[in-house]
């Protein structure tokens, strides 16, 4: 039963992604962009992490696609044309990206992956994660805030009209 | 159960597509949108590593991926607003000040 849930998240984000990548319109590209997460945040649950779902979604759906689809609305996108890429460059570029798609799946789905089954393992609570996040983890996650931080600065100050 | 091979496979699958989107699209939007794509499909192989091994670490390291991945994509976005207005182009062969 998981591994039919399995085969369509990933059946719905393999799909939605390749429509990310060919679509003209960067709404429409958007729009299968945020279909592909909530495929993602699916997997998250299949693995047993309730809170990295609900975080995916919160943060990658509800902030960084909407913060997007905004930034599309403010610039006027109508004047985008068709896009030239000469002919052979992408078929070389193609190729490339064929022949390591194969060599990687080669790989992986041949390799002798020790299929360990933790079927046993449980939910990963909020507890388990916020013990660990505020105890080993303290100074990666005082550094990510300071990122954050200088993120917020850093985009504020770049799209600030310049009255010089 | 699921094998853990799968999850592999899958995120090493939308990675190239991720890794297709960048070379091979000119809008800058959808490059950006790609490069999202390709960190979330290495979210996928730390927490389906997580789960098979048992270990919270993989689920600690992608939440530290999102938030940092939330923090470029709102510099990004803040360069790509201001080059836009400057340079009143989304396509990237046009932007080419910088080239020797």
């Amino acid at each position: 039963m998981e591994q039919l849930f399995f085969c369509i998240f990933a059946g719905a984000a393999v799909g939605s992604a390749l429509a990310v990548v060919t679509l003209r319109n960067p709404v429409h590209s958007a729009l299968c962009l945020m279909i592909c997460f909530f495929q993602i945040a699916g997997l998250f649950i299949l693995l047993r992490s309730p809170f990295l779902a609900v975080a995916q979604v919160f943060i990658y759906v509800g902030a960084v696609m909407v913060l997007f689809l905004f930034v599309v609305l403010l610039l006027d996108v109508r004047k985008v044309t068709m896009e030239a890429v000469p002919v052979r460059n992408r078929g070389v570029a193609l190729a490339v990206i064929g022949v390591v798609t194969v060599e990687l799946l080669v790989l992986i789905l041949g390799s002798g992956f020790p299929s360990a089954h933790m079927g046993s393992a449980g939910m990963v609570t909020i507890e388990a994660i916020g013990r660990s996040l505020f105890t080993t983890y303290l100074f990666p996650f005082e550094v990510v805030s300071v990122v954050l931080l200088v993120a917020m600065v850093g985009a504020i100050v770049m799209t600030r009209e310049r009255h010089d | 159960m699921i094998p853990l091979t799968w999850f592999i496979a899958l995120s090493a699958v939308l990675f190239m597509i991720g890794v297709s989107g960048v070379l091979l699209r000119r809008n800058i939007i959808i490059v950006l949108m790609s490069i999202e794509l390709m960190l979330n499909s290495v979210n996928i192989n730390l927490v389906a590593f997580s789960y098979y091994l048992g270990n919270l670490r993989g689920q600690i390291f992608s939440v530290f991926t999102i938030a940092v991945a939330a923090a470029e994509v709102a510099v990004a976005l803040g360069i790509l607003i201001a080059l836009v207005r400057n340079r009143k182009t989304f396509n990237t062969d046009e932007i080419d000040t910088m080239r020797g």
